[in-house]
């Protein structure tokens, strides 16, 4: 076992961990926080994206003794004082989620774009920005449209990073 | 029309939780004191099974319990039941083996399920499980489905020839007269591909055993949590259903593949009680690869027989359709009932003739799979609809027009009667939105670029609403296929509805609430929608085949039907008047003729605390049920366009423009089944371009996960255009035809006609990868230099 301390969504907090333990297992299981979630053993599907220090990681490709020290929100520290970030707002207005289960690393996929990318985002980038989040249900087209409005409503608000 | 009723794009009341990361699927599900399990599978497509050393194993750290298929027979556990009898031309049953939870002395694909280890922790699980030794007899495998009834190996005994049936539909002697009168025949071979559903949410289980109580208790991830606990109790004989609940709590998609009883959840909830803990057990991807149910994985050998006019004039069909290793639990009405009675598509053929061979291989079993069956026919129908105008040229468009069914109701020579449609329309406005009189043009500036253009139809029509219960147990179903709902008023006039349809990503509990809102005049918030779990909901037969608008919600507007009843009771004593003059509008009793009026809300509560009224000339309270059974199938049906561009040197296809125009009937929410139609364009798409599941020669699953089974993703579509005719049903209260399946039974077609369009007419495999279509590019571009 091993000692890890970070900081998950402004919470410092520290656990005794089985050394292979991932950051999405430690995310999920230690810290039950379920909105981050395991859909692929590959890395491929991008359901468990957080964000490390203000970049979008694959949670299910870190060990979370590699984060130690680090600052990690998830989808549930996206939102402060119970106002919704405006990426998790535009997701609901333009429908850009059915079943909800790769929602939430599609947002926090989304918002990082938006970090790197601007707020003014064209149809094309959004599609290969999004390469690495897959979703059966919406064919995209609502989320490339949730993307697109979301971005903008980030400039309008003044946010950048999320929950910092 | 209401901001909130039917006919709005109401924003989903179920977001906020999906959007917080708030929303609770099985695995979010954890009991005090769980343990974990993992199944050890079969890595050979086929063995039998001489001996199953656990000794070693069951010492590890952790380990609790270590289950075979013995312990599942002598507990008397059932095995896994097929429920659609199929009886083959001759009238023989169909040759089912038997399928157990864990395998009994021989395995039959690679996954197949050999053995449970239960233990403290998952890594202590598996860590046993690498520690079982199980000693093979390796058999051949078997893994053609043109050819598997061929195959000397036999993989279940009672089918010696691997044939689970023969059957057939239609008039085969009228057939064969409209071909000899035909002027021209088309003849296909089409290999339908076969796919991996992939819900995002892999499956899973937790499943408890309440000793005090002698009571299970099962979360699982399941489109129809009451039919899980019908199979469960009935026949593999967990326990009775006063001592099971089955709860699906959200679901994180299923696309048919979470419709079907499977060994693990079975397993689960049995072994809860083996080892007196919490069992739980959570699908890996490549796991869900390996035994979620497969869809489609058809070879059929077409024929479209035409006149001198144009006019068609038959069409016949014989198809092989792989059931994998076992029947899984709708497996065999699949490529029959769901199948050949769609091969009219929407035109006047006079005689359809269809015969399905089902067998059996070495491979994961087959099921339904979005659309189930339909997506088959419709490419058959398709196809070869767009390659007889090529052969007689006439525009592909113009050819179906002039055989369109235009009078309904119709009935169809393959059993189904199309009640309403208007096909015309649908193709009018498809054209229009997808400018076909500029294709020429844009066609000539992708050839200036050196890519070559080309634009595919699908004029599609589909069954749903399944299904009315008399007529389909007449076809073999082994359930009727109604729907239930409750509608309970609360004492202030808030409502909960209980319903027996399951939502795993449609939406319902916003589009039941917007009708609840269009028929008792309250708020979106004051309705809450409960579903998917049986100790709330009495009975239901959950979601799919595009029923829980058409079928679910024509039970909650009968239920809704007996509260306005009710009430008017209610509200005549607390009004004194006569019953007869109560009317209610806009959540408000009146007196006819009067100022007089009782808000709903006001009127729940006066029912409640019964002040009013004698409570034995009427009962207390303000809550009714009903049961819904249709009296037909509903019949969507539309036209979708696929415009693409080929770029001949790499092969690779990009879909330029997609129209998409679609008659569900009445529409409750345009937002949600805009969602449902991108959705499963997407799916469609995806089997049409780039899904594909591999099998190697010795039953090897080669594509076990997203690094190989190509998944669409955002940069492999475009946006969609999507437009909608509406024909309301006449054969349900609210109109509705249903949307969940059209777009995944419409786009593959469009895609391969549009393809073979821009490549000179080559025929094309599914999926049309690069290199498939990269010779197709080549081949035609030969052919049009030696011209």
């Amino acid at each position: 076992m091993a000692a890890v301390s970070m900081t998950v969504n402004g919470h410092s907090v520290t656990a005794d961990i089985d050394p292979r333990t991932l950051l999405v297992q430690f995310i999920r299981d230690n810290q039950r926080l379920t909105g981050t979630h395991v859909g692929c053993d590959t890395s491929q599907c991008g359901a468990c994206v957080v964000h490390v220090d203000g970049k979008a990681v694959k949670s299910c490709t870190m060990l979370a003794l590699q984060c130690d020290g680090a600052n990690v929100t998830t989808i549930e520290g996206l939102a402060t004082g119970g106002v919704l970030h405006p990426m998790q707002e535009a997701f609901r207005e333009h429908h850009g989620l059915q079943c909800g289960f790769c929602t939430p690393g599609m947002i926090m996929s989304a918002v990082d774009i938006v970090n790197r990318k601007g707020n003014n985002l064209d149809e094309h980038t959004i599609r290969e920005e999004l390469e690495g989040n897959i979703c059966r249900c919406t064919g995209y087209h609502n989320i490339v449209k949730a993307v697109e409005a979301g971005a903008k409503a980030m400039a309008g608000s003044g946010m950048k990073h999320a929950a910092e | 029309m209401s901001a909130t009723g039917i006919g709005a794009s109401v924003r989903r009341k179920e977001d906020h939780r999906f959007i917080t990361g708030a929303g609770r699927y099985t695995d979010d599900i954890n009991r005090p004191n769980q343990a974990y399990a993992y199944f050890l599978r079969s890595p050979h497509a086929h063995a039998t099974i001489k001996t199953i050393d656990t000794s070693k194993a069951s010492r590890m750290p952790g380990v609790l319990a270590i289950l075979t298929g013995d312990d599942l027979a002598a507990d008397k556990v059932g095995g896994l039941i097929c429920g659609w009898m199929i009886h083959s031309k001759d009238g023989s049953p169909m040759k089912a083996g038997a399928h157990p939870a864990l395998a009994q002395g021989k395995v039959r694909y690679v996954g197949d399920h050999v053995a449970v280890i239960v233990a403290d922790t998952l890594a202590q699980a598996r860590d046993a499980a690498e520690a079982v030794a199980v000693d093979y007899g390796v058999l051949p495998a078997v893994v053609d489905t043109a050819t598997a009834s061929k195959s000397k190996t036999v993989i279940h005994d009672a089918a010696p020839d691997n044939t689970v049936f023969n059957w057939h539909l239609g008039n085969k002697a009228e057939t064969e007269a409209a071909f000899k009168a035909a002027k021209h025949v088309v003849k296909l071979d089409i290999v339908n591909n076969r796919l991996a559903p992939n819900p995002m949410e892999p499956r899973a289980a937790v499943g408890f055993y309440d000793k005090g109580e002698d009571h299970y208790t099962l979360y699982t991830t399941s489109q129809n949590p009451h039919v899980a606990r019908l199979v469960l109790s009935a026949f593999i004989g967990i326990a009775p259903e006063n001592k099971l609940r089955v709860i699906a709590p959200d679901v994180g998609g299923g696309f048919g593949s979470k419709i079907f009883i499977y060994a693990e959840e079975t397993v689960c909830v049995w072994a809860s009680k083996k080892v007196g803990r919490p069992v739980k057990w959570n699908s890996d991807r490549t796991e869900a690869f390996l035994s979620d149910a497969h869809g489609r994985d058809h070879v059929t050998h077409a024929e479209l027989a035409i006149d001198a006019n144009g006019k068609m004039l038959g069409l016949r069909a014989h198809t092989i359709a792989n059931l994998g290793a076992y029947l899984s639990t709708f497996a065999s009405s699949v490529p029959t009932y769901l199948y050949a009675p769609l091969l009219s598509g929407q035109y006047n053929i006079p005689a359809v003739y269809a015969e399905v061979d089902a067998v059996y291989t070495t491979t994961a079993p087959v099921d339904a799979y979005r659309g189930a069956g339909r997506p088959e026919a419709t490419f058959v129908v398709e196809r070869l609809v767009e390659v007889a105008a090529r052969q007689i040229g006439m525009d592909p468009a113009k050819f179906r027009q002039m055989n369109f069914v235009t009078k309904f109701p119709h009935q169809t020579p393959v059993i189904m009667m199309y009640d309403a449609g208007n096909y015309n329309a649908s193709m009018k406005k498809a054209l229009e939105i997808a400018d076909y009189k500029g294709f020429g043009k844009r066609r000539r500036e992708s050839e200036r670029r050196g890519k070559l253009r080309g634009i595919g139809f699908s004029a599609y029509i589909e069954a749903c609403g399944i299904a009315p219960s008399a007529a389909v147990g007449s076809l073999g179903a082994g359930v009727g296929l109604w729907e239930s709902a409750e509608v309970r008023v609360n004492p202030i006039g808030t409502v909960e509805i209980l319903t027996g349809s399951h939502s795993h990503g449609q939406g319902h509990e916003t589009t039941f609430a917007q009708l609840v809102c269009e028929r008792l005049g309250v708020s979106m918030d004051a309705v809450t929608i409960v579903h998917g779990d049986t100790d709330k909901v009495q009975m239901g037969m959950g979601t799919y085949g595009s029923r829980s608008g058409a079928v679910g919600m024509s039970a909650i507007s009968k239920a809704l039907d007996k509260v306005i009843a009710k009430g008017k009771k209610v509200a005549a004593y607390v009004l004194e008047a006569s019953e007869k003059d109560i009317d209610f509008k806009d959540g408000k009793f009146s007196v006819k003729g009067t100022d007089k009026t009782l808000d709903f809300g006001a009127c729940a509560l006066q029912a409640y605390i019964a002040h009013k009224f004698n409570g034995q000339d009427l009962e207390p309270g303000l809550k009714e049920g009903a049961f819904y059974d249709p009296t037909n199938f509903t019949f969507p049906a539309g036209v979708h366009i696929a415009e693409v561009e080929v770029d001949p040197d790499t092969g690779v296809t990009e879909i330029l423009n997609w129209t998409a125009v679609d008659d569900f009937g009445v529409v409750i929410n345009p937002m949600i089944v805009e969602g449902q139609v991108h959705g499963g364009i997407a799916q469609g798409v995806g089997q049409a371009l780039l899904e594909g599941v591999v099998y190697d020669k010795e039953g090897q699953l080669v594509t076990a996960s997203y690094m190989d089974y190509c998944m669409p993703r955002a940069d492999n579509l475009p946006s969609f255009k999507v437009g909608m005719t509406v024909t309301a049903c006449p054969s349900n209260p609210l109109g509705i035809k249903g949307c969940g399946e059209a777009g995944a039974i419409a786009a593959p077609p469009a895609v391969i006609n549009a393809i073979t369009d821009a490549v000179g007419h080559e025929d094309v495999a599914m999926p049309a990868t690069p290199k498939v279509v990269w010779r197709a590019a080549q081949k035609a571009l030969k052919k049009m230099a030696a011209e």
